[in-house]
C-alpha cells in the first residue's frame, strides 16, 4: 500500500545474523535469563519448597494432559477448536459428583458384598464412578458432534468454530440455571480418603492430627493415581494411533479426508470415534481434577479447557506426545508463577508463553513443519 | 400477549426503522438544482440536515416534558449500550468481516478504553489533572515515536518481526516514561483550577468538563489502538486459529490486570475486583450519537478507499493479494489497529454512561458477544452489524429481560440459554448471517462483491 509515484530506495535486506535481527532474540534471551535467575535463586534458597511447587505443577500438568489429548486429536482430524471440550470436562466432574453424592455409587461393592476387603471395595466403586462419568461424557460429545458439527463439515471453517462456541455457551449457561448445576461452588465428596506421605529423612505416612514438619515434601495418593493413569493412557493412545486399524484410519482421515473416503474408510465414524475418545479422557480428567481440588462449579471447565488447548498448541497441535509435554510445561509454569510471581498472573503467563513459543517456533515444539498451502 | 410486549416489539422495530431511515437519508443523492442561474449540488446539505434531524428526533424523545418522556430511563440506557455495542461490533467487523482475522480480543480493547477514559475523568473531577496529561502526552508521543520507528524501518526487508516489535516496544515505553515525568511536573500547576469533588473549580464543570470528556474518550481510543498495534505486530504473523487464541488470551490478560489494578498495577482508584465507582456520568445522547456516527462514517469511507479494498482482498485470498503487490501484513495491522480504536472509543462512551466499571463486565465469556453480533448480522456487512447490535441490546437486554422477568424471577437467566440455541440454528440454517453481505443506503459499497460463496474455503 505505497504510492507508486514516489521514487523508492533500494531496500536493505536484513541478514539473519546481523545486529538488527539479534535485537528481538536478545530481548527473549534476556527474559529467559531473568526467569532462570529467579528460579535458580529460589532453588538455592529453599530447595524443598521449590520441589513442592514442582510436584504441584506436575499434578496440574498431568490433568491438563488428559484434556489436551482430546483437543489435539480433534484438531488434528477436523481442524476445529472444540470449545465445548472444557465443558465436557465439567460434565464429567458433575456426573461423578451426582453419582457419589446422591446415589453413593462408590460404595456399591461394600453394600453388595459386605465381606469384601474395604480397600478393594472402594477401589472398585471409584472405578465404576469414573467409568460412568466417561460414558456420560462420550455420549454427550458424540451427540454434540452429530447434532452440531456434522452438518457443518463442508461449510467454511468459521461456521464450525462459531458453532463450537455456541455449544460451549449452551452447556455453560444451561448448567448455570438453578435447577441444573447452579452457579455456586459445590464441595466435592471424595470417593476415597486422601493419604499423604511426607519425605523428611525417610518416607512417613501422615497421621491425622500429626503436624507435618516444615520443609518436607508432601506426596499424596491422588498425585500418584493421576500420574499412573495419565501415563497409561498416553501409552495406550500411542499404541492405538500407531498400531491398530482404527488408528491408521484416524491418521489417514487427518491427512486427507476425501482420499481416505475413497480408500473405504468410514470418515464420519472415525471422526465420531475421535470425539468419543477425547471426551472419555476429559471425563476421567474431570473426576480426577475434582478429587484433587475438591470444589466444583459450572464454569470450572473454562480455564482448564483453555489451558489444555494452549498446551496442545504449545506441543504442536495434532501430536500426542506434544500435548503431553505442553501440558507438563503449562502445569509447571502455572505452579511456579503462582508461588514466585503472583497468583492471579498465572493465566497471563500461560498466554505469554503461548505467544512466545508460537513466534519462535510457529508449529509448536513437536509439530511438523507446515505444508506449503496451495 | 400483553400490551407491554407489543410495545417492546414496536420499540425494536421503531429503532431499526429509524436507523434505516437515517442511512437512507445519508445516502440520498439529489439532482443539482439551478437557482438564479447557479447550479447547486444540494446532496451534502440534505444529508447533513437529515443527520441533524435524526439527532433531534431522539433528543426530543429523551426530553422530559413535564413528567412525560417517550423513552424512559431504561430505554435511554439501552440506547447508549446499543451505541457502544455498535462501535465495538463495527470494529470487530472491520477486523474479522472485512479483513478475515478471527479476533477475540475486541472486548479487551473495549475494557482498556473504558478504564483509561474513566480514570482520566475520575481524576479530573477529583482535582487531579495528571491522568489527562499522562494519557494525552503518552499517546501522542508514543504515536509519533511509532510512526518514526516505522518510517526508519520501512526500507528494511526481511526484518524479523520480533526485532521490530522490540524496537516499537522500547519506543512506547520511553514515551510512557516521559509522559509520566511531564505529568508529575505539569499537573501541580493545573490542579488548583480543578477544585475538589464537592466544590468543582472552573475547569471541572460545564463546558470544560465536556471538552475533557471528549479528550478522555479520544485519547483512550488512541491508547487502545496503540496497544493493539504493539500486540498485533507479533501476533498477526501467526495463523488464523492461533491468532484467535492469542487474542482470547489478550482479553484474559486484560481481565486479570483489571482484577489486580489496585495491587499489581498502581491505580488504587480502580479498586481492583470490587469495581471502580464514582465515574462522572457525562455521556449524553449528543456524545453517543457523535461518536457512533464518526465510527460509522469513517469506517464506511475506509472500506471504500484503496486501503479498504486492499483489506478485502487480503480476506479473499492472501496469496493472490500478495502477488498483486498488496502489503498484506500492513493491511492486517491497519485493520486491527482501527478496529481496536473503535472498541476503545466505545469503551470510553460506555464507562461514562454506566458510571461504574467492574472487571466482570470485561470477562472474556461476555467478550464473545461482539463476535456473535457480527456473525448474526453477517460478516462483511456494516448494515447487518448495526442492525444486529441494536436488535441484540433491545431484544436481549430489553424485551426478553422484561418479558421473562414477569414469568418468574429466575426466568431472565434463561435468555442466555436461548441465544446459543439461536446461534446454533442460525449457523445450521443460514451460516452467512442474517444480512449476508447486503448493504443499505449510505453504507452501500459500489464494488461488486468478489466471491459470494465460501469466502474462507478450507485449503486442506
Amino acid at each position: 500500500m505505497q504510492s507508486i509515484s514516489r521514487p523508492q530506495k533500494m531496500p536493505v535486506i536484513v541478514k539473519p545474523n546481523s545486529f538488527l535481527a539479534w535485537i528481538g532474540r536478545g530481548g527473549l534471551i534476556l527474559l529467559a535469563l531473568l526467569i532462570a535467575y529467579i528460579l535458580l535463586r529460589n532453588l538455592i534458597e529453599k530447595p524443598l519448597f521449590f520441589v513442592t511447587n514442582i510436584i504441584n505443577g506436575l499434578q496440574l500438568g498431568f490433568v491438563y494432559a488428559l484434556i489436551a489429548l482430546g483437543y489435539t486429536m480433534v484438531y488434528g482430524i477436523v481442524k476445529l477448536i472444540n470449545f465445548a471440550h472444557g465443558d465436557v470436562f465439567m460434565v464429567g466432574a458433575f456426573t461423578s459428583f451426582f453419582a457419589i453424592d446422591r446415589f453413593k455409587l462408590h460404595e456399591w461393592p461394600l453394600r453388595a458384598f459386605p465381606t469384601i476387603n474395604p480397600v478393594l471395595g472402594i477401589a472398585l466403586g471409584t472405578i465404576t464412578t469414573i467409568l460412568l462419568s466417561m460414558v456420560v461424557c462420550v455420549l454427550l460429545a458424540v451427540t454434540i458432534e452429530r447434532v452440531a458439527y456434522k452438518p457443518l463439515r463442508d461449510a467454511p471453517r468459521i461456521a464450525a468454530l462459531i458453532t463450537a462456541i455456541g455449544v460451549s455457551f449452551f452447556l455453560e449457561y444451561f448448567g448455570l440455571l438453578d435447577f441444573v448445576f447452579s452457579a455456586r461452588f459445590i464441595p466435592y465428596p471424595r470417593p476415597f480418603e486422601v493419604t499423604t506421605w511426607y519425605i523428611a529423612d525417610g518416607i512417613h505416612l501422615t497421621q491425622p492430627g500429626e503436624p507435618i514438619p516444615e520443609n518436607a515434601i508432601v506426596i499424596s495418593n491422588i498425585l500418584i493415581i493421576i500420574v499412573i493413569l495419565t501415563l497409561g493412557i498416553l501409552l495406550f493412545l500411542q499404541y492405538l494411533v500407531r498400531r491398530t486399524k482404527i488408528g491408521i484410519a484416524m491418521r489417514a482421515t487427518s491427512f486427507d479426508k476425501p482420499t481416505a473416503r475413497l480408500m473405504g474408510i468410514n470418515v464420519d465414524s472415525v471422526i465420531s470415534f475421535t470425539f468419543a475418545i477425547g471426551a472419555a479422557f476429559a471425563g476421567l480428567g474431570g473426576v480426577l481434577y475434582a478429587i484433587a481440588y475438591p470444589s466444583i462449579k459450572t464454569l470450572m471447565g473454562v480455564y482448564p479447557g483453555l489451558k489444555a488447548f494452549i498446551s496442545a498448541v504449545l506441543g504442536g497441535i495434532g501430536s500426542i506426545p506434544g500435548a503431553f509435554v505442553g501440558a507438563l510445561i503449562m502445569g509447571q509454569a502455572e505452579a511456579l508463577t503462582a508461588s514466585y510471581i503472583s497468583t492471579p498472573m498465572r493465566d497471563a503467563v500461560a498466554f505469554t508463553i503461548l505467544i512466545i513459543v508460537l513466534l519462535v517456533r510457529p508449529t509448536g515444539i513437536f509439530g511438523e513443519p507446515e505444508k506449503e498451502k496451495a | 400477549m400483553d400490551l407491554s410486549v407489543l410495545l417492546s416489539f414496536a420499540k425494536i422495530i421503531a429503532v431499526i426503522a429509524y436507523l434505516y431511515g437515517l442511512f437512507w437519508i445519508m445516502g440520498l443523492k439529489v439532482r443539482p438544482v439551478t437557482i438564479a442561474g447557479k447550479t447547486l449540488d444540494l446532496s451534502l446539505a440534505i444529508n447533513v440536515a437529515g443527520v441533524v434531524v435524526a439527532f433531534g428526533i431522539i433528543q426530543l424523545a429523551l426530553t422530559d416534558f413535564g413528567g412525560f418522556r417517550i423513552l424512559n430511563e431504561f430505554d435511554t440506557g439501552l440506547l447508549y449500550q446499543a451505541c457502544t455495542m455498535t462501535m465495538v461490533a463495527l470494529g470487530l467487523n472491520l477486523i474479522y468481516g472485512f479483513n478475515g482475522q478471527f479476533s477475540l480480543g475486541q472486548w479487551g480493547f473495549y475494557g482498556i478504553g473504558a478504564y483509561a477514559a474513566a480514570d482520566v475523568t475520575y481524576r479530573w473531577v477529583n482535582g487531579d489533572s495528571s491522568g489527562l496529561i499522562v494519557l494525552g502526552v503518552g499517546t501522542i508521543l508514543a504515536g509519533v515515536i511509532i510512526l518514526l520507528v516505522g518510517r526508519s524501518l520501512s526500507n528494511l526487508r526481511r526484518m524479523p518481526v520480533l526485532s521490530s516489535f522490540t524496537l516499537y516496544l522500547l519506543g512506547a515505553l520511553v514515551s510512557g516514561y516521559v509522559a509520566v515525568l511531564i505529568g508529575r511536573w505539569v499537573s501541580p500547576l493545573l490542579n488548583p483550577l480543578l477544585g475538589t469533588n464537592l466544590e468543582p473549580g472552573p475547569l471541572a464543570q460545564g463546558f470544560w468538563l465536556q471538552i475533557i470528556y471528549f479528550l478522555a474518550v479520544v485519547f483512550a481510543g488512541i491508547f487502545a489502538a496503540e496497544i493493539s498495534f504493539l500486540f498485533g505486530l507479533p501476533v498477526l504473523s501467526l495463523g488464523s486459529d492461533y491468532f484467535g487464541i492469542a487474542t482470547l488470551g489478550f482479553t484474559i490478560v486484560v481481565y486479570t490486570l483489571m482484577v489486580n489494578s489496585d495491587t499489581f498495577l498502581p491505580f488504587p482508584e480502580m479498586r481492583g475486583g470490587r469495581g471502580m465507582i464514582g465515574i462522572p456520568k457525562l455521556t449524553t445522547w449528543f456524545w453517543a450519537f457523535l461518536f457512533m456516527m464518526a465510527v460509522i462514517v469513517s469506517m464506511r469511507n475506509l472500506i471504500r478507499s484503496s486501503y479498504g479494498r486492499a483489506m478485502i482482498s487480503v480476506r479473499e485470498d492472501e496469496v493472490a493479494a500478495r502477488a498483486m503487490g498488496i502489503d498484506v501484513a500492513g493491511g492486517k495491522l491497519l485493520a486491527f489497529v482501527i478496529g481496536s480504536l473503535f472498541a476503545g472509543l466505545g469503551g470510553g462512551v460506555y464507562a461514562h454512561y454506566i458510571g461504574f466499571l467492574s472487571p466482570g463486565t470485561f470477562d472474556f465469556l461476555i467478550g464473545f458477544n461482539p463476535m456473535i453480533i457480527v456473525v448474526f448480522g453477517g460478516l462483511g456487512s456494516m448494515t447487518g452489524t448495526i442492525t444486529a447490535s441494536f436488535g441484540w441490546i433491545f431484544f436481549l437486554e430489553g424485551m426478553l429481560r422484561d418479558v421473562l422477568g414477569r414469568i418468574s424471577p429466575q426466568a431472565p437467566s434463561w435468555r442466555y440459554v436461548l441465544y446459543p440455541l439461536t446461534l446454533l440454528l442460525l449457523m445450521l440454517i443460514r451460516p452467512e448471517g442474517l444480512m449476508g453481505k447486503i448493504e443499505w443506503g449510505f453504507l452501500k459499497i459500489p464494488v461488486v462483491p468478489l466471491r459470494d460463496t465460501k469466502q474462507e474455503g478450507e485449503v486442506a
